[in-house]
């Protein structure tokens, strides 16, 4: 079934085109790639979809809802949760409290009550909530092994954990679609390792994942199914090993022979 | 100086600093959450001095002092604070949040803008003379252990304890407090935490305004309400943002608390002529962007909205 697609979505900024009529899908349950030369759009994509930036034309599609321009935090509560190229944790702020705050809107919610119900009755049972928080927050860390870094301030960790808190916390959101921007960048190939594990129990959660990466040891092993993207449009889309023999993805990484 | 001396200036200088705690809030929360300086926000000082003027008036009538014209008084003050609220997100809606993605300088200008327009259309609205707020109760100074205190100075002191208290309490202990906070941190990603990241600033705007209101009519009982009081007042309070460290919650409280100090003591001890009494206030800005230029609270704690 498709979870999320994009229908010729286009955004151009001026005269550049960084995505072109680009119609993506993602299939529920499997692990997507989005791989493509610098500068194809696939961070442009993804910011499109996630609600960081608005397209120029054509449409985003999520369980059949257009969520075409919707804001952030609303794409965010219906179950889309995204990481960055660059890490953006609350630097200054521990590893547990950066997961806590994925939970923010999750909590102290009862739909059948009002809003200052829910206001007042928050205010009371504030503790209770936080420890609720703080328990949901401490699964997930170790779900990442980080149990015992979770009073660490968020600076302080190590590269390859700084960007596995920020997957923490994106999945405290509890979303139905993950998208992970470059999450091998500048990992070593142990801590790689650990990634790779780590988006496949992700995988088996029945959380569908969409990742763009240019480790391509990374892409082709775990990737389920691959989309190529060059100059804002895309060039091909199926699996690794289709993706691998295909012509004209070979000459957009490597150039054409004369 | 005699003991009592002292704290006689301390009392003096703890109400005025009372207030310009209240209105530096304003400008550190808007500073923290969007690091621009709402320029406006001392004519939004002014706007709620007059709509507590016209509503306390109407409240009053013709009653005499009692207990009624107290009540009207904080009645007036409530609806004060709730049409400023409005007139602070308006502001941010209107003047501010079109140029969330301009340059850095394009809200500072459009906010002195604002400044000008609400201060003229005030002008021009009501006229420039001052009006008299008149105190809701006798004011009559009451002596305790040698210290003149008059019930308006007991009055502030009580109002923005209270204000303080509870602007901590809700930035603390509520979920708003909490996504404000977060906000304060990082935008983007507040955003992609699901939190509402607009509401937040409508609030943020909400909130200081309405603490501008309160400190504006507690400004008014004893100097009055015209177009531009906001002008000097709104400066002195940014001083005190500034001082403690703009940004910071608890760094605008006691900004604003030593900048009143300092202003009473500085005329009585070290006799600073009265007319030159503004001067302190800007000494001490200088001194501190020179010596701390993140203010006394900059880095020390943490804690931001």
């Amino acid at each position: 079934m498709t979870l999320l697609e994009t229908e010729k979505l286009t955004r151009a900024y001026g005269g550049v085109v960084a995505v072109n009529k680009v119609s993506f899908a993602v299939e529920e349950g499997l692990i997507t790639g989005l791989i493509g030369p610098n500068g194809a759009g696939k961070t442009t994509l993804f910011n499109n979809i996630t609600g960081l930036d608005v397209p120029t034309r054509g449409r985003v599609l999520f369980e059949g809802k257009d969520i075409t321009a919707a804001p952030a935090h609303k794409i965010c509560r219906m179950g889309i949760a995204r990481t960055f190229q660059n890490i953006r944790l609350f630097k200054d702020l521990t590893v547990v409290e950066n997961v806590m705050i994925g939970r923010h809107f999750k909590t102290g919610k009862s739909e059948s009550r009002g809003r200052f119900f829910n206001a007042i009755n928050s205010y009371i049972r504030l503790r209770e909530e936080e420890e609720q928080i703080y328990g949901r927050a401490c699964e997930w860390l170790d779900f990442f092994d980080m149990g015992g870094m979770k009073d660490e301030l968020a600076k302080n960790l190590p590269y390859g954990k700084q960007r596995e808190l920020e997957i923490a916390r994106a999945l405290a959101t509890d979303p139905k679609l993950l998208f992970l921007d470059e999450p091998a960048a500048g990992m070593n190939p142990q801590e790689t390792d650990h990634l790779m594990a780590i988006i496949r129990k992700i995988r088996d959660l029945d959380i569908t994942v969409v990742l763009i990466e240019h480790d391509m040891k990374l892409v082709m092993s775990i990737c389920d199914t691959i989309t190529v993207l060059n100059y804002g449009q895309k060039l091909a889309e199926g699996t690794p090993l289709e993706i691998r023999r295909n012509q004209s993805v070979i000459e957009a990484y490597l150039g054409k022979e004369e | 100086m005699g003991v009592a001396e002292f704290f006689q200036h301390l009392m003096n200088g703890l109400t005025l600093g009372g207030i310009y705690a209240l209105i530096a809030l304003g400008y550190t929360m808007v500073y923290g959450i969007l690091k621009f300086i709402n320029f406006a926000h001392g004519d939004v000082l002014m706007a709620g001095a007059f709509i507590g003027l016209f509503v306390f008036d109407w409240l009053r009538g013709s009653a005499a002092l009692g207990v009624w014209t107290i009540i009207a008084f904080f009645l007036a003050m409530l609806v004060s604070m709730g049409l400023s609220a409005l007139l602070g997100m308006f502001i941010e809606r209107v003047a501010y949040k079109p140029l969330r993605q301009a340059t850095r300088l394009a809200p500072l200008l459009s906010a002195i803008g604002v400044s000008f327009i609400l201060s003229n259309g005030a002008a021009w609205a009501f006229g420039t003379r001052s009006r008299k707020f008149n105190y809701p109760f006798d004011n009559t100074p009451i002596t305790i252990a040698q210290v003149v205190i008059t019930p308006h100075q007991i009055l502030i002191l009580a109002v923005s304890l209270v204000m303080m208290i509870s602007l901590r309490l809700f930035v603390n202990r509520t979920r708003m407090g909490k996504a404000m906070r977060a906000t304060s941190l990082d935008q983007p990603t507040a955003m992609l935490m699901g939190i509402n990241v607009n509401k937040v600033i409508s609030m943020t705007f909400a909130i200081g305004s309405a603490l501008a209101a309160v400190g504006g009519i507690l400004i008014a009982l004893d100097f009055k309400v015209y177009a531009s009081m906001g002008t000097m007042t709104g400066l002195k309070a940014f001083v005190a943002a500034v001082v403690g460290g703009i940004g910071n919650i608890s760094g605008a409280m006691f900004g604003g608390i030593l900048l009143g100090i300092l202003e009473t003591f500085g005329v009585a001890i070290f006799g600073i002529p009265t007319g030159l009494k503004d001067t302190i206030a800007f000494g001490v800005l200088i001194l501190i962007l020179l010596i701390r230029p993140e203010g006394l609270f900059g880095k020390v704690e943490k804690e931001k909205v």
